[in-house]
């Protein structure tokens, strides 16, 4: 087995609209796969498909080599969930909610009663272990999802929209524990997110999901190269032509242009701009050139959206809401 | 395939809640008890119609009112599905490696527990308002008496869960509850023979009583605690096991068939 997911031609329709249209990925065991899109991108869908809670309407998907559409019980011994929206019973303990998870996966209460406590200290929950989840906190409520998704031992673990209504402190925090699983732990995770740097900061690779379609698909490097680079703006009193020409000179520039909106600006397309300033600087020093003012845009998988769409992940949410 | 672990987990969990909720017994005992105390006062001395003269009102409503109440029992337990699915928790079941039989199941075991608690108790309260099982009752014969009722129970208590199980497994959310309340369980009540013998109904009307098996359940609970019963109870006890193994099916079917999410 080569792969721990594989997807093929996946689709799924609610009525006349395909929320899912067709999308084939694979993923690598032990890898961080991220599904990156607006709201409505038809993400959540993919991950109910695969998580055997919906039938695709076409298409096939294997998880650890199991068929979600026939092998459904094989599916759900080897994944675990957390959903996008908290799927605890508040009126237990947070202990027992992991009990039940555990009952329910039959692993026998010597192994699980282990497994449950050393859980529940990784996400830091030990003390809060009997107390109702009704009294939880978002951020506490979260992290002992991500502790019941665990129990199980699974190959892969889906977080759906892990940090979603999370201040950014948590954020934060659930970060860091997801960045532990993938190094401590044999798993392999998918998650789905629209935020950005969620997906940049966590996934090894990302597909980029927008109207049930895959758009984009590729390691962050690689979506964010694919836009040609960041962007350095220089306010230079007059640029002279010999400046130019050894700017140009200068390792990992790609492009200089004219600025489109400022005249005295120059554009300068180039890898990891923050590390070259200083040197164009320097060289701006050398031929007497004044620099008034530097502009840094760094590429982000923002760009790499609105470029393949033509709107920003913001906007398409935006527009959602309206209707 | 049935997972007893799952089906035991999903009981547990029940009765967990139940004990940090114990009022919810108390709470839902109050219609059937009202129904005892003031049908029960109020048509003490009056000649019921159809009613043989060897059994108080009294003692005819008790069975009638204990059916009420797994009636009502059962059917909101089978139908609170829906809020596991509002709140989520649905969820959680269902992507776990168990039979959806079994989890109907699990149900179906928690809403049993309760409505057999509630009815033990409503059947020691209705002591208070001269409840008889008869003077010529042997101590031998009033333990097969109630040992017989339990059976009725557990059996109503399948079928009902599992009507609600059915219906909230066609419903999205729970705004069609109101309607199964006043379309589905209240006509349920009425034509069961609960509250008057089904002889003195309209010939149409008893035709809806056969139907409903509801009728079967009070009519053996009541050949079990009284002597008094339309249908022989063997008859009772046919037709309420092949109701029983009929609604669980088809609970599990729809249960199995609807969308999780």
């Amino acid at each position: 087995m080569d792969r721990v997911i594989k997807v093929e031609n996946l689709t799924k329709q609610f009525k006349n609209t395909s929320a899912v249209d067709n999308i084939s990925f694979a993923v690598d065991w032990g890898e961080c796969f991220g599904l990156l899109g607006p709201n409505g991108a038809g993400k959540t869908t993919t991950v109910n498909m695969l998580s055997t809670l919906l039938k695709p309407t076409s298409g096939r998907a294997l998880i650890a080599g199991y068929d979600v559409g026939t092998q459904k019980n094989r599916v759900r011994s080897s994944i675990g969930m957390v959903f996008q929206e908290p799927a605890l019973d508040s009126k237990l303990t947070g202990r027992e909610n992991l009990e039940f998870h555990a009952m329910m996966y039959g692993i026998p209460p010597r192994s699980y009663k282990k497994s449950i406590s050393e859980l529940l200290s990784l996400v830091e929950l030990s003390e809060k272990a009997d107390t109702l989840v009704q009294n939880y906190s978002g951020g506490m409520k979260r992290r002992l999802e991500i502790a019941r998704g665990l129990i199980q031992k699974p190959k892969v673990l889906f977080l759906d929209e892990p940090t979603l209504g999370l201040d950014s402190q948590t954020r934060r925090r659930i970060w860091d524990y997801v960045k532990g699983l993938l190094s401590e732990k044999n798993i392999s995770i998918i998650l789905t997110t629209h935020y950005m740097e969620e997906a940049d900061f966590l996934c090894d690779r990302i597909a980029i999901i927008d109207s049930g379609r895959i758009i984009a698909l590729g390691t962050p490097k690689e979506l964010k190269d694919s836009q040609g680079g960041d962007v350095l703006t220089l306010e230079v009193e007059s640029a002279s032509e010999t400046f130019t020409k050894a700017l140009s000179a200068m390792a990992g520039i790609r492009s200089i242009k004219e600025h489109q909106e400022c005249q005295k600006c120059l554009a300068v397309t180039l890898e990891r701009a923050e590390t070259k300033i200083p040197e164009v600087l320097r060289i701006a020093q050398d031929f007497s050139v004044k620099v008034l003012s530097v502009n840094v845009h760094k590429i982000s998988l923002e760009d790499v959206f609105l470029n393949y769409t033509g709107r920003t992940i913001k906007n398409t949410e935006e527009r959602e809401k309206v209707w | 395939m049935i997972e007893l672990r799952a089906i035991y987990i999903l009981w547990l969990r029940e009765m967990k809640k139940l004990s940090r909720a114990k009022e919810r017994i108390f709470g839902s005992l109050a219609m059937p008890l009202m129904f005892l105390a003031f049908l029960g006062m109020g048509f003490k001395s009056t000649a019921i119609p159809g009613l043989e003269h060897n059994i108080s009102y009294i003692s005819f409503l008790v069975p009638g009112v204990i059916g009420l109440n797994i009636l009502f029992g059962s059917m909101f337990s089978g139908i609170s599905v829906l809020w596991d699915r509002e709140f989520g928790f649905l969820k959680e079941i269902m992507v776990a490696p168990v039979s959806r039989t079994s989890i109907a199941l699990g149900r179906v075991a928690g809403g049993m527990t309760m409505v057999i608690i509630q009815g033990t108790l409503l059947l020691l309260l209705s002591f208070i308002f001269h409840f008889s099982m008869g003077p010529d009752f042997s101590a031998l014969r009033m333990l097969v008496g109630i040992a017989s009722m339990y059976a009725f129970m557990v059996l109503m208590s399948i079928t009902f869960v599992s009507l609600g199980l059915s219906f909230a497994s066609n419903m999205r959310d729970a705004q069609g509850f109101d309607l199964i309340i006043n379309f589905v369980m209240f006509p349920l009540f009425f034509v069961s023979g609960a509250l008057a013998p089904i002889s003195n109904l309209p010939g149409w009307l008893r035709f809806f009583c056969y139907l409903n098996p509801l009728t079967y359940g009070v009519d053996g609970i009541r050949a079990s605690l009284t002597q008094y019963s339309v249908m022989p109870l063997y008859l009772d006890l046919f037709v309420c096991v092949l109701v029983a193994f009929g609604m669980l099916s088809l609970a599990s079917y729809f249960f199995e068939r609807s969308d999780s999410v």
